[in-house]
């Protein structure tokens, strides 16, 4: 729609510019030639009115769509959303289901048709989550918590990514959304409850390390899974706000120490014994 | 960092571990040799054309001639030629950067040969340069040479200013050009958002490189900003109206002002941020209360006024060129000037549409994108005016009339992108991603650069005398659209598939096809530079064929036209007169143009000075001993440069005397010079048969 009426204003330009440009071209000595004439109220007022009227219906539809499309606003449904909260790490993106106690990395399996409600945070420089195929995208910055609402509405795997660039591992930074069946989403839980490592501070501090995926699972003893994912259990919510409060005070940015900015994270994270509660961005 | 320390590290961070083949040695893998040839090739390419040049110098013993008719020059044109020679290097450089970053994508399904580290530097460097090295200094250059001839002043304002500006402005560019021998430079995209650019995450020299190079050029073009608008306000020629004024000088009054207000805010944070690297302050760092949003505020207070800083110039030469080729008085003039206006103010309440993705409510995104599709209207709006002075003209097809109908086309297409990425529900979509990338291409290529390239074979000839070879020229700018579409039209696609900015490799198949014509619309871009170093080399050889020396060659309408090319230092015998609006159209019509005068008077000039060149060493050095911590280095810079300023307040006697005698010989000469050529019509403008005198009117048709 947007675009529609975008072209109209380009369309009278793609036509007439080539036409007057042979039409009144310097070898074309019976066209007529004008050069004193400089001004035609007519023309002014078309000019001005066409693109003013068309950015004001543009307007209209901005207004309507950017409310209808804000990444803050819970999505319209029957079932209640599933939380997620998404932490970004140099270079993978960690995603804890708080009220299932797991946790994954590389992989973000979701139940289709269920909405998502993503809380986001980094616990070094500002990324940005981006899944194409399901809209919409949204920054991730230290100390901060954004917000993401999505839902796919029916089975599928799609490409998700870190859009913002941040160091050597940016274009690894990746994942697949891997949207299954609400029976296939209970079963990976419980699979993954069953199966998964344990996400403790051990385990935390080698994910805040600045490594690529691969890296991370070779770091970790294990294979990534066939499906390149790396799922975790005793997953919590506290993990998340224990990062936020952390970048936040500077545990886990003491100046100098590039390259294992994040590695203090974790330590803070098990110390941190009494979590507040995520605080929302200002 | 104790004094011990200091006192056992003379050189601060500098090592041979700085050298760029240095890792290569050390650990020659694969992957090392292949970067480590690549950036030696460069900083090589750096240092030969350095040493080249200096042996040129020296051979043929003009040392004397560049310090005294060049460097020290105040003289508002040669400074003008030497910021658009400024422009012409980087350039070259940042092409040739965009041509290995292009390729390194077309065969980066999986890997590629470039390491990720390298990419970084190659998209930082290339955006730095084609922002403040290339597009600042080029527009910077064509309004210093043109402007004052076009308001009919004898030079701008501040003639010593202005050529310390030049030299704050080369000596950022140089810090960027040594960044290739010694050390690395930022990886942080040209932008250089915070946390990522910090000590913590960023500890190496490259940040540095970035934050003191774009200090000096944001100073140097404050300073050109105070310059060209006081120059405007104060320097016309009686009865040059502000609303009399040729269109090319409002937009660069435009710019002006827009640079006084929109530098700053970049000195700031570049300030800022070096506070934060060097000192330990919490300006934008994750914690103790630093924001990294102050930053991306501050940088697009900057940057998005800095988007209209470039092409408001350009759309000032199109409004010119168009005009002229099309034999007629410009349309809509007025609404022009609203437009431009209105595009300036516009363009400072647009700045939050580049991070609509950083969590605002939907109502200030929605209103920043409403007001970001509000500059859409006056755009038009000149389009459609330039349209408007086709119709109905007499239109030659010159190389710069070919580079505005290519600019009007495709930027029309730019225009639609920017739209759509003006709206928030798209720009989630989109952001970061090279959609972003082919837009910004899309309205920067033909709208500044088109433009600068157009002014360039525009004025060349009343700078240097002589036209350029339009064959080479028309080569050139084929190549430039058609390189141009290829190498950013893909981008789209590749955006809409979900390709981010920026990434060294990538693992979709999917993408290659579009990569592979990306990569050669860049190679064709390669080309069209290349075309025109070619057309530099023909036109120089046959440059006593195309000699202008009337003054006139493309039957021009405003005053920069109706003196000598070259024009003498101070540009006119007598300050014109003006009653209208293409002035010299006007006077050509009246029969009052070349004329002989009654008496000539002395004209006082500014002498030339050495505070141009000593700042942009001193400032250099100042640089470079921040970057790498020299602080001895540091620390003389500083005070030669006090000491400078200081020298210079003592200085009194700072202009010197052109005697009327010698205004009145060579005015005669000219005079003269014009009864022996003949007036040639429009139809023999790009024929040696042009000496630059235009055929009258003949019963109101214009020949």
């Amino acid at each position: 729609m947007v675009a529609l009426l975008a072209i109209f204003v380009a369309l009278p330009i793609f036509v007439l510019l080539p036409w007057f440009a042979w039409r009144y071209r310097y070898g074309a000595k019976s066209s007529r030639y004008t050069p004193k004439w400089a001004f035609s109220r007519t023309l002014e007022v078309a000019a001005w009115s066409g693109p003013a009227v068309i950015v004001a219906l543009l307007a209209v539809l901005v207004w309507r769509s950017t409310h209808a499309l804000d990444p803050y606003k819970p999505l319209a449904s029957g079932t209640p959303a599933l939380r997620v909260l998404v932490i970004g790490y140099d270079w993978k993106w960690l995603f804890i289901y708080p009220d299932l106690g797991v946790a994954s990395i590389g992989v973000l399996p979701l139940p289709a048709g269920q909405p998502v409600a993503m809380q986001l945070t980094s616990a070094t420089v500002m990324q940005s989550l981006q899944i194409p195929a399901l809209g919409s995208q949204i920054y991730a910055m230290g100390g901060m918590v954004t917000q993401l609402h999505l839902q796919a509405d029916k089975p599928g795997r799609f490409m998700g990514e870190n859009t913002m660039y941040n160091g050597d591992g940016f274009h690894e930074q990746r994942f697949t959304a891997v949207a299954m069946t609400p029976d296939a989403f209970n079963d990976w839980v419980k699979h993954t409850r069953a199966h998964g490592m344990a996400l403790d501070a051990s385990t935390l501090k080698l994910i805040s390390e600045p490594t690529t995926r691969a890296q991370l699972a070779a770091a970790l003893g294990q294979r990534q899974a066939s499906d390149g994912g790396i799922y975790f259990n005793h997953a919590t919510s506290d993990i998340f706000s224990n990062v936020v409060m952390a970048t936040m005070n500077g545990a886990a940015a003491e100046p100098q120490t590039a390259g294992l900015a994040a590695t203090s994270t974790a330590t803070h994270v098990v110390l941190n014994a009494t979590p507040p509660s995520p605080e929302q961005k200002p | 960092m104790s004094l011990p320390y200091v006192l056992a590290h003379p050189l601060g961070r500098l090592s041979l571990e700085s050298l760029p083949f240095w890792q290569m040695l050390q650990d020659p893998s694969e992957a090392n040799v292949i970067n480590g040839v690549i950036a030696t090739g460069a900083a090589s390419m750096v240092v030969i054309g350095a040493i080249v040049t200096f042996a040129l110098i020296t051979r043929y013993r003009k040392w004397g001639v560049l310090w005294s008719h060049w460097l020290t020059s105040p003289d508002h044109k040669k400074i003008g030629i030497m910021y658009v020679v400024l422009a012409f290097v980087m350039l070259a450089r940042a092409l040739i950067e965009a041509l290995l970053m292009r390729t390194q994508q077309a065969f980066g399904l999986g890997g590629g040969f470039l390491s990720p580290d390298h990419f970084a530097q190659l998209f930082s460097t290339h955006g730095t340069i084609m922002i403040f090295f290339m597009a600042m200094p080029f527009l910077t250059g064509m309004i210093n040479y043109v402007m004052p001839l076009q308001i009919g002043a004898r030079d701008v304002a501040f003639p010593v200013l202005n050529s310390i500006s030049l030299g704050l402005t080369v000596a950022g560019a140089a810090l960027v050009m040594i960044s290739l021998c010694i050390g690395t430079f930022s990886t942080g995209g040209w932008f250089g958002y915070p946390p990522y650019t910090e000590a913590t995450f960023s500890p190496g020299v490259g940040p540095d490189y970035w934050i003191w190079s774009l200090s000096l050029a944001s100073l140097g073009s404050t300073f050109t900003g105070i310059n060209f608008a006081v120059t405007i306000y104060k320097h016309r020629a009686p009865g040059m109206t502000f609303m009399r004024m040729p269109l090319f000088t409002w937009t660069a009054l435009c710019t002006s002002i827009l640079m006084i207000f929109a530098m700053p805010p970049l000195t700031v944070a570049t300030a800022q941020l070096a506070l934060d690297r060097y000192l330990g302050f919490h300006f934008f760092t994750n914690a103790l209360g630093g924001n990294m949003m102050h930053f991306a505020n501050l940088f697009w207070l900057f940057g998005h006024p800095e988007v209209y800083i470039l092409i408001l110039p350009a759309f000032g030469v199109y409004s010119e060129v168009v005009s002229t080729f099309s034999g007629k008085v410009l349309f809509g003039y007025r609404t022009l000037v609203m437009a431009t206006m209105a595009i300036a103010i516009l363009s400072f309440t647009v700045w939050l549409h580049h991070f609509f993705t950083m969590g605002q409510s939907a109502n200030i995104n929605a209103v920043f994108g409403i007001a970001s599709m509000l500059i859409g209207i006056p755009t038009g709006v000149k389009i459609y005016d330039w349209m408007l002075t086709m119709f109905r003209g007499r239109i030659r097809f010159t190389v710069p009339m070919i580079y505005s109908i290519g600019f009007m086309l495709l930027f029309v297409l730019g225009g639609m992108s920017g739209i759509l990425l003006a709206d928030p529900g798209v720009d989630y979509q989109v952001h970061n991603s090279v959609f972003l990338v082919a837009h910004f291409h899309n309205v920067a290529v033909p709208g500044l650069l088109f433009g600068m390239i157009a002014a360039y074979h525009f004025w060349f000839p009343k700078a240097f005398g002589f036209r350029l070879n339009e064959g080479w020229g028309k080569i050139s700018a084929l190549c430039w659209i058609a390189g141009f579409m290829l190498a950013f039209f893909p981008l789209y696609a590749l955006g809409l598939m979900g390709m981010p900015r920026r990434t060294v490799a990538y693992s979709e198949p999917a993408y290659v096809p579009l990569e592979m014509v990306a990569l050669l619309g860049a190679a064709l871009i390669i080309l069209a530079l290349t075309a025109l170093i070619v057309q530099l080399w023909v036109s120089i050889r046959q440059r006593n064929a195309n000699r202008v020396f009337a003054g006139d060659p493309w039957d021009g309408r405003s005053l920069e036209w109706s003196i000598s090319a070259p024009p003498p230092e101070y540009n006119f015998a007598m300050i014109p007169r003006v009653t209208d609006r293409d002035a010299f159209t006007v006077a050509k019509e009246g029969r009052s143009a070349y004329q002989r005068l009654d008496t000539y008077e002395d004209i006082e000039m500014p002498k030339n000075s050495a505070m141009g060149p000593v700042i942009g060493a001193v400032g250099f050095s100042l640089a470079f001993g921040l970057v790498w911590h020299i602080w001895w280095m540091v620390i003389l810079s500083f005070l030669a440069g006090m000491v400078t300023m200081i020298v210079r307040g003592f200085a009194r006697d700072t202009t010197r005397i052109v005697s009327a005698q010698q205004v009145r010989k060579e005015h005669h000469h000219w005079v003269d010079a014009l009864a022996s050529v003949t007036a040639i019509s429009r139809a023999d403008e790009r024929t040696p048969a042009n000496d630059g005198l235009a055929q009258h009117e003949i019963d109101g048709v214009v020949p």
